[in-house]
């Protein structure tokens, strides 16, 4: 008896109670668009954020509110594109595939070093002791953040500079944000040209930092057909739209940071 | 009877302020302060789970004592207060999700919020054991959570000016915080002196 009646008091309460909870919802109840997880499952899962939102599942409620579109995973890629499309009733623009891509190509053997650095570091540790231990203030660090950052293994460091392979990214985005220089930039796939440098520095100071820094002499853009080349602020940017892949830029180019891709191998 | 309440009430908001001088209730208030409007959205959802909480754990005392098991009270009056919870919960995703988006887990963690469980049991333990009666009690219940709402209001009003001021490298986010909570609780100790 003596522990029947608290059994029962307890019980009693949470039976009540719990009787009420569900009349409670039954009047609350929040209708839950049922697309929602459809939606959630074409998307990868990862969270990675890559797309603006807190997660895959926000980003899978902002598309239910017409608040993205069906390309709104830049992980997912076209596949999941096509898939929300159909769920959602709308036609998925072809988006086409980027990557990210490490602008600088100055390695340990081109690129001069202000100070000798043996310590173990991460890039934003580098960036803070006197601007990196690199002469140019817009290099690679070469200590890898990005490399740890990316979760899909996309990234090396390749004699200490980042490297992204192509074939693995994504275009999460984590990385762009974890470069202390903000020198990981979005390139379509498609790109056959890219300019390997993001130096505002005047020619001379470049030339004296790094053996392939671009300069700004503007011969590239000169000798371009398709006029797909710009110097803006001492550097040249291709605009691969325009950009036919003839290949002459790169071999006109005095300091060999204009890069092929497809095909040509990179780096 | 009225100068009881009124008396209760003073001594609920300022004198024994749960949050700044009885020190209950302290995530909530470090966690939802960052903005006002929040801030307010909390503070009026405690202030409803404390008075409904007072009133039902008054009546679950009452049974609890009929049947001589008052050793229950903790796990009974959590019940009540678990229940309370799931409610606002429910009725904030329904009528105000931009308010229940911006609580997210503070608002389930009212549950296991000791202001609201010390509200309840300061009721049935005041004045050398004697109960409050069912209007003392519910009144306390309201104007403590009144007292966490004015507390939790006053702090974000402090961190939201904090936000654009400029503060040294290594006070930054929760140091700051907690040196400013510390200092509104040495204000309201003033209070203490207040008599009628």
């Amino acid at each position: 008896m003596e522990i029947l009646l608290p059994v029962l008091a307890i019980g009693g309460m949470g039976l009540i109670f719990g009787a009420l909870l569900a009349i409670a919802a039954k009047i609350f109840a929040v209708e839950k668009d049922e697309r929602l997880p459809l939606i959630e499952e074409c998307l990868p899962g990862a969270n990675c954020g890559g797309c603006g939102f807190a997660g895959c599942s926000a980003a899978a409620e902002a598309v239910v509110k017409g608040e993205a579109f069906a390309n709104v995973c830049p992980v997912g890629g076209a596949e999941s594109a096509r898939k929300i499309a159909e769920i959602m009733g709308i036609t998925a623009e072809e988006t086409e595939r980027q990557t990210a891509f490490v602008m600088c190509s100055g390695n340990s053997d081109t690129a001069k070093n202000k100070y000798d650095n043996n310590e173990t570091i991460d890039c934003h540790t580098a960036n803070r002791l006197g601007g990196g231990m690199k002469e140019c203030r817009f290099g690679c660090l070469g200590f890898g953040s990005c490399v740890a950052k990316c979760k899909f293994g996309a990234l090396s460091l390749q004699n200490g500079v980042a490297v992204v392979d192509r074939e693995k990214c994504t275009n999460c985005g984590a990385c762009m944000a974890e470069c202390p220089r903000h020198i990981i930039k979005r390139v379509p796939y498609s790109a056959k040209t890219v300019v390997v440098c993001t130096s505002k520095d005047k020619g001379k100071d470049t030339r004296n930092a790094c053996g392939v820094g671009c300069i700004g002499c503007g011969i590239c853009a000169k000798n371009c057909e398709a006029q797909a080349i710009t110097v803006e602020g001492n550097c040249a940017s291709v605009d691969y739209t325009k950009c036919t892949g003839c290949g002459v830029c790169q071999e006109k180019c005095p300091r060999d940071v204009i890069r092929m891709l497809n095909g040509v191998p990179t780096i | 009877m009225l100068k009881d309440l009124l008396v209760i009430s003073i001594g609920a908001i300022f004198i024994q302020n749960f949050v700044l001088v009885q020190f209950l209730g302290i995530c909530p208030f470090l966690g939802v302060s960052k903005k006002v409007e929040t801030g307010i959205g909390m503070g009026l959802a405690v202030v409803f789970v404390m008075a409904c909480a007072s009133a039902i754990t008054w009546a679950v005392q009452q049974l609890l004592i009929l049947f001589n098991i008052e050793y229950l009270q903790t796990i009974a009056f959590i019940l009540v207060i678990a229940v309370l919870v799931q409610f606002v919960e429910m009725f904030l995703q329904k009528s105000i999700p931009s308010l229940y988006n911006s609580l997210g887990i503070y608002l389930p963690l009212i549950t296991t919020n000791c202001a609201v469980l010390g509200v309840a049991i300061v009721n049935i333990t005041r004045f050398g054991g004697m109960d409050f009666g069912f209007i003392k009690s519910v009144v306390y219940g309201a104007t403590a959570g009144i007292g966490f709402t004015f507390a939790i209001v006053l702090f974000a009003g402090v961190r939201e000016r904090l936000e654009s001021s400029n503060i040294p490298g290594f006070l930054k986010g929760m140091p700051i915080t907690l040196i400013t909570a510390g200092l509104l609780s040495i204000a309201f100790m003033g209070f203490s002196g207040l008599s009628f």
